[in-house]
């Protein structure tokens, strides 16, 4: 088959093909591009970004006491562990329980228990910072909304939540100081 | 149809340039409504005034509501307190939320009971179930705006359910909020949004409206209407009818704005919003709370999140779930029977969301879960099965008129328009 006025290859594709093809290809980049900017403009901003350090002096803190400061707009509990709290935690089977992780690999010195105190079920603030607070079936904390239990630790034992606290990144700054984040 | 004759000059020449006089005089004056509708038809107009009334109280405080996390609360009150008529307006806004669900509630099982989402009407019910949707969304960040406690909370618990989402739930999440908590910034784009949603549900509403136009409406017979004998001019029969319920509507709405305001909100709600203390006892408002009982049933977060939604997605596929050829419940002696049940099951499911979940209240609810989801998908389908329904009487105007075998119904129609 010859070559039409439009450029009509042999397999039928003419040049008009190509260039609808082409057109609405670049179109369609075009709206994908704008469509991400609209998107990603709902992401955290910079200056929410910016606040991702807090420091802590853990000096005043008697233990079997805890504190809690703020972390990224989020509480993080800090917990001085008593040797019992930390027995506990660690001679706890890790088949027992539903988010297996080992007390040592949670802790940088066992001591000080450092976790993000947002319950990993629906984001409440589990009970157990204060002396007089419900601190639940195991000794660590409790969680009102919906009835999560987390041990010594900071790891799920009972409940609808489906994983442990999580440990926030930190490091000793020195011996009665950490940085958070 | 022949064009309406106005006798206004000036209706004559827009409506020659612009048909909105003749589209009115069609679709809210000779609209042939079926004559048997009962007041149980009352709710979609109903719904309709309220969303007109939610969208103008909701204008007016905008006028005065600050969406920043430091002063939310504090404009709220200030609205309450210092802002001319501020307090009825708030409060009409307020309980006009808990309301309009009431109406659009009581709408939803009207049409569940008179079959009123069976062929042609499927798409008017989809449109609905959309609605629905859109309503739950606006209210929930509609409700997040004061910033009290229950605000902060239901916001933290809601957006986090998104987070059951597997891999990329966290990223949603933190998207949702625009931060790593509830703040600012969800408060500002909640605002936002709860601007905007209303004049999209207005949208909706018309296409739900012209859907609706289309066959007309359902019947408490769910029969055909069989000529022109069976219906009635919408105006001014249906228009005073609909006053009248209105009427009464207002009344039970103002005894709630006037005297007892608070009764359907949740104390800790005037409290400010405080990130770092949870309230020992969050509940949603009312309307959320049989789905937020399904939510709690399922011990999985992923499963228990999925069932929550389903049991609103299940209302999409309904028109294929119910095969029986019969609409109305009036024919449908066992449909008849289990369609309160279904009713009892939701109230059910009502009262254990708003409980704590633990003991007894546990295995009610996860009962009262599946008997939910039962209904629907098994329930449903067996009895347009094995369900021999009544026979159905041949036209609207045989039940009242009688007749028997020979249909007069032409004849006893004809008196019927006269009468009326």
């Amino acid at each position: 088959m010859a070559a039409t006025a439009d450029g009509a290859g042999g397999d039928g594709v003419t040049r008009r093909d190509f260039l609808e093809y082409a057109a609405g290809g670049m179109g369609a980049v075009g709206a994908a591009a704008a469509g991400w900017a609209l998107i990603d403009n709902m992401n955290p901003a910079a200056d929410v970004l910016a606040l991702s350090t807090t420091e802590v002096d853990l000096e005043a803190i008697e233990p079997g006491q805890s504190i809690t400061v703020v972390w990224q707009k989020k509480p993080v509990f800090v917990r001085r562990r008593t040797e019992a709290e930390i027995r506990d935690a660690e001679d706890t089977p890790l088949d027992s329980l539903p988010d297996p992780m080992a007390d040592t690999d949670r802790v940088q010195k066992a001591e000080w228990l450092i976790l993000v105190g947002v319950c990993t079920h629906l984001g409440c603030i589990p009970l157990g910072q204060k002396d007089t607070d419900e601190k639940g079936e195991y000794g660590g904390w409790f969680c009102p909304c919906h009835g999560s239990h987390y041990d010594t630790s900071g790891r799920i034992r009972k409940g609808p939540a489906p994983e442990n606290l999580p440990v926030p990144p930190y490091r000793f700054l020195d011996d009665t100081r950490i940085l958070i984040g | 149809m022949a064009a309406p004759k106005f006798e206004n000059p000036i209706v004559r020449w827009i409506d020659y340039r612009l048909p909105v006089f003749t589209f009115m005089h069609h679709e809210m004056h000779e609209y042939p409504t079926p004559k048997n509708l009962n007041y149980w038809w009352n709710f979609g107009s109903l719904a309709g005034f309220m969303l007109i009334v939610m969208i103008l109280t909701g204008i007016m405080l905008a006028m005065h509501y600050t969406p920043h996390v430091d002063h939310a609360f504090d404009s709220v009150e200030r609205i309450r307190r210092d802002v001319p008529f501020g307090w009825l307006i708030q409060f009409i806004h307020m309980n006009g939320a808990s309301f309009f669900f009431i109406l659009v509630y009581i709408h939803i099982f009207r049409g569940l009971y008179y079959g009123s989402y069976k062929s042609p009407r499927e798409i008017l019910w989809i449109l609905g179930v959309v609605i629905l949707l859109l309503m739950m969304a606006t209210a929930f960040m509609g409700y997040v705006l004061p910033w009290g406690q229950m605000s902060f909370w239901g916001a933290t618990v809601i957006t986090n359910l998104f987070s059951a989402i597997p891999l990329v739930g966290e990223h949603i999440v933190s998207w949702l909020w625009g931060g790593f908590a509830v703040d600012n910034a969800t408060l500002n784009r909640f605002y936002s949004l709860h601007y905007l949603l209303p004049f999209v549900i207005v949208g909706v509403v018309v296409l739900h409206v012209v859907a609706l136009h289309t066959h007309g409406s359902n019947n408490p017979l769910g029969i055909e209407l069989r000529g022109k004998q069976d219906s009635i001019p919408f105006h001014p029969y249906y228009t005073i009818k609909d006053m009248f319920g209105l009427g009464l509507f207002l009344t039970i709405f103002c005894l709630f704005v006037f005297f007892a305001p608070d009764y359907l909100g949740h104390p800790d709600n005037y409290v400010p919003a405080n990130p770092l203390v949870t309230p020992p006892h969050i509940v949603p408002e009312w309307y959320f709370l049989p789905f937020f009982a399904i939510l709690r049933a399922i011990p999985d977060k992923l499963l228990g999140v999925v069932a929550m939604f389903a049991a609103i997605a299940v209302l999409f596929i309904l028109p294929w779930l119910d095969r029986s050829p019969v609409r109305s419940a009036r024919f449908r002696p066992i449909y008849k029977q289990v369609f309160w049940l279904l009713v009892l099951d939701c109230l059910v499911l009502g009262y254990i969301g708003s409980q704590p979940a633990e003991g007894w209240y546990i295995h009610i609810g996860r009962l009262a879960t599946i008997y939910y989801f039962a209904h629907f998908f098994v329930i449903l389908p067996l009895l347009s099965v094995f369900e021999r329904p009544r026979p159905l009487p041949l036209s609207i105007g045989e039940p009242v008129l009688g007749g028997g075998s020979s249909p007069p119904a032409g004849g006893g129609g004809a008196g019927a328009m006269e009468r009326a």
